[in-house]
């Protein structure tokens, strides 16, 4: 028996990869596994080899593994690009139709079915997915009834004569494999899981959701990869809560129109990549200026440019805590879970508000479109905190104005919205007074930078650093962001058994920087190693410039696309701690 | 009621004496005071140049944004609370150049705003460089030669941009314009009203003597039909643009707020914003 196995499907993108990924997860996810999943694709919509890989365990995971125990291939190419992950002993179930083979070198039983030709039988090649997933399933020895109620559920809209060639499709599917490899193998045999059925979503459906529980009702938005999902997932509900999403013409309109949205009172958030929020820049200004509540989400993708649209990358940081002309306070978290995206999700909104400042909420590719299973979501720990929010205040006299930029203790100034009788006064990113008119006055522009840049200082997110640091001083303390700390954390389980004592922060908090939360734990680490997928080791930066400890950071790099694999992490953690460098990935 | 007096407030304009801004300014607040609108209903996002400030000298709301982003930042407003009177000012500049992009979109999706393009032809703020709305041959300091470039007519883009509300004026006019714009705010959808508006101080061609002698003002033809939308195309350009009054009014077309699904009337900035523990549970049950 054994706690865990990688199955991966591969073929031409629009050939039914995804959906066979999709029935196949969502069965094991109804038998309790903990799933969690990597979509290799290009950016174009038919045509070209794509894959998903689903690591299934009874155990919670939270990275994707280096090897790989069951490959499915629709073509040969999807054989030739992936074999080599199959660890010695591993299954390849491929169509017959291509006649399958194996590369030499690889240790691998294939098992070829006619997965086209009983899709066909069928009547239509479409069922591809469901004689694939049927024959994975079987080889698995898991129960069928599990996997054909999920197929009830997935089609159970179109009717039962769908539904039963669907399941008809896995039958045969599973029959032809069994009979192949007389009956399920055991040595993939896994472990039963414990039967509760976890959530199971990508980081995008997770900010949809939390969005809508933070009481965002629009969203103003442009498509772009990997960010559209959450403008796809939030026009399906937010209708249902009075709100809409609109599409606008580009990501400045998308921005501006946020920012018009939250003057006049709605929660209104934008999403986007890299390239969208380059554009958004000057409008990020605008907000931090006008003192306007703003929530980006930032799916960060390869970039410089157009970079890889679909691969995964974390360089987006000095854009986010640097950009916009001038200075302005602004919030950047970059959640590192599932959960994160949801709860991290909600408190941008309450934070955006609280202090009256633009929060870029910065994920990663992986985090953004990894399918995964996700722990169960609290309702009772959703809060709504809007801030000094003024209602109901007293009328104006003569030509006064409200006092929206009030000077006040803290920086923050009440704040009010349109329509109310009592509150008129102006906004503008011009550099302005009291009221919000237009001042180059020198003693008001120095009073009006320190309110605004000082509304943040001693401001921390809850878990602005995330810590598991079993060892007071241990010989290496390895810090991360977004997507990596499943990967790290598995690393580490290696290491302990090299006999290398390690420390795990994940930063959460990006800007503004937690520099005294993070120091005691670089203080008792022997060495220290930042890992993180750009190519000029941003996230080191911001440690060794707020922080210092300079002479014993070092960095792991990884910038061709691909999310770090835990070997790779062993084995530059391992490398550090008895050489003190680093080999690039 | 509010009269004019009360959409004024105690700032000075920074326009040059004898500016068109000043008219357009009163005209928006006669108008605003005629269709019976109190201060706080009113809400004015404009962009940058010197028309851009007209936000601050309205005593409204007022948002004075970022150069060529007034449209979008009044659709959110709008969005936000369609409770709210809204209009969007700026510069032809503003409107035609580096936000031409969001009028054309704006005007397709016809949200219940105003938008008022004060036009003078001519950069002013940054001290009298070429605009989109400049004639060929325009001499500028960005242009010693003239302008090589076509001039660009906002109503005929508006028009073939699917506009339900078009129509032009002359600041000197302030009678036609403050009906004007009265008819845009009453429009239940986007309005585009381009006023020209002499600039005084760097445009020595088009003066307002200029176009008094070239504006067809459209009250001489009893017979115009405003909603004919051929016959607007023709009078445009039979005109070469330079025409004043209601030049198009599709009435039958919804505002965006109207064609949203499940969109109420009453203002979402003041619609809940907790959700109920069931419907939490029914969105998460999708996950499993």
């Amino acid at each position: 028996m054994i706690s865990q196995l990688s199955w991966k499907i591969g073929g031409q993108q629009g050939e039914g990869v995804e959906s066979t990924d999709r029935i196949f997860s969502t069965a094991l996810n109804r038998l309790g596994y903990y799933l969690y999943g990597y979509r290799h694709f290009s950016s174009r919509i038919k045509g070209g080899h794509t894959n998903n890989k689903i690591r299934i365990s009874t155990k919670p995971i939270r990275a994707i593994s280096d090897d790989l125990d069951i490959l499915v291939a629709f073509d040969q190419e999807s054989i030739d690009l992936n074999a080599k992950e199959l660890r010695s002993g591993g299954v390849i179930v491929a169509d017959a139709k291509f006649n399958p083979v194996v590369p030499d070198g690889i240790d691998a039983k294939l098992f070829a079915v006619p997965i086209t030709a009983m899709a066909e039988e069928l009547g239509t090649s479409l069922m591809k997915n469901m004689v694939a997933s049927g024959a994975s399933w079987a080889l698995l020895g898991l129960p069928l009834e599990v996997f054909n109620k999920a197929v009830e559920e997935e089609f159970g809209r179109k009717g039962a004569a769908i539904v039963e060639k669907n399941i008809e499709a896995v039958k045969r599917g599973a029959e032809f494999v069994l009979e192949q490899a007389g009956g399920p193998l055991d040595a993939f045999k896994l472990d039963e899981a414990d039967g509760m059925q976890k959530l199971f979503m990508i980081g995008n459906e997770a900010i949809g959701l939390g969005s809508i529980a933070a009481g965002c009702r629009l969203m103003s938005a442009y498509p772009i990869t990997p960010a559209s999902e959450i403008m796809e997932y939030l026009i399906k509900k937010l209708p249902k809560f009075g709100g809409t999403v609109i599409q606008t013409e580009d990501e400045i309109a998308a921005v501006t129109m946020a920012i018009g949205a939250n003057y006049a009172g709605v929660r209104t958030m934008t999403a986007s990549a890299g390239p969208g929020l380059s554009l958004m820049m000057e409008a990020i200004g605008l907000a931090g200026m006008t003192e306007t509540p703003l929530v980006i989400v930032n799916t960060q993708r390869g970039g410089p440019s157009t970079g890889l649209p679909t691969k995964q990358e974390q360089s987006d940081l000095n854009a986010m805590i640097y950009g916009t002309h001038g200075e302005i306070p602004k919030i950047v978290i970059a959640p590192a879970s599932i959960e994160d995206c949801f709860y991290d999700t909600i408190e941008s909104f309450n934070l955006a508000e609280e202090y009256q400042v633009p929060v870029i909420l910065m994920t990663d590719l992986q985090l953004s479109l990894g399918k995964q299973s996700c722990e169960p979501l609290d309702y009772g720990k959703i809060e709504i905190r809007r801030g000094k929010l003024a209602e109901n205040v007293p009328a104006l006299e003569g030509h006064d104005l409200f006092k929206r930029y009030e000077l006040t203790e803290d920086g923050i100034s009440p704040r009010v919205l349109p329509g109310e009788k009592g509150g008129l006064h102006h906004v503008t990113g011009v550099e302005h007074d009291e009221t919000g008119r237009p001042s180059e006055n020198a003693v008001n522009r120095q009073k009006m930078m320190d309110k605004r840049l000082g509304k943040l200082s001693g401001m921390y997110i809850r878990d602005a650093i995330r810590v598991d640091a079993p060892s007071e001083k241990p010989d290496l303390l390895i810090v991360g962001m977004g997507s990596t700390g499943g990967t790290i954390d598995e690393a580490r389980r290696a290491l302990a058994e090299d006999g290398i004592t390690s420390n795990h922060v994940t930063v959460r908090q990006i800007h503004p920087f937690p520099t005294e939360l993070l120091r005691p734990y670089l203080h008792n680490a022997k060495q220290v190693i930042v890992i993180e997928n750009n190519a000029t080791a941003q996230l080191a930066s911001q440690i060794k410039m707020n922080a210092g400890f300079a002479d014993k950071i070092e960095s792991l790099l990884k910038y061709d696309g691909n999310p770090f694999l835990p070997s790779e992490v062993h084995k530059a953690c391992k490398e550090l701690s008895a050489n003190g460098n680093v080999q690039r990935v | 009621m509010a009269t004019f007096k009360e959409f004024r407030n105690n700032v000075k304009p920074n326009w040059c004496p004898g500016c068109g801004d000043f008219s357009i300014q009163a005209a928006i607040q006669r108008a605003a005071a005629n269709v019976g609108l109190e201060p706080e209903q009113l809400a004015v996002v404009s962009g940058i140049g010197c028309s851009g400030r007209i936000s601050g000298y309205i005593n409204a709301y007022g948002f004075h944004g970022i150069h060529g982003r007034a449209l979008p930042i009044a659709q959110g407003v709008k969005l936000a609370n369609r409770e709210l009177t809204v209009i969007a000012s700026g510069g032809d500049g503003d409107g035609f150049a580096i936000g031409m992009g969001h009028t054309v979109h704006a005007i397709r999706r016809n949200l219940n705003i105003t938008y008022i393009v004060m036009d003078n032809q001519i950069y002013g703020l940054t001290k009298g460089q070429t605009s989109p709305r400049s004639a060929e041959g325009f001499k500028t300091k960005s242009t010693p030669e003239g302008s090589i470039e076509s001039t660009l007519s906002p109503l005929e883009i508006a028009m073939s941009a699917g506009a339900t509300f078009v129509a032009q004026s002359f600041s000197s006019d302030l009678k036609q314009l403050t009906s004007l714009i009265e008819q845009g705010i009453k429009h239940e959808g986007f309005s585009l009203i381009n006023v020209f508006s002499p600039c005084v101080t760097f445009n020595k061609i088009n003066t307002y003597d200029w176009f008094k002698e070239n504006i067809v003002n459209l009250e001489q033809f009893p017979d115009y039909d405003p909603s004919n939308r051929m016959l607007a195309m023709n009078k445009i350009m039979e005109t070469n643009s330079m025409l004043t009054g209601l030049i198009y009014q599709n009435t039958s077309r919804k505002s965006y707020e109207d064609l949203i699904t499940g969109f109420k009337q009453e203002a979402l900035a003041k619609q809940d914003v907790m959700i109920t523990s069931g419907e939490f549970d029914k969105l998460v049950a999708e996950f499993k």
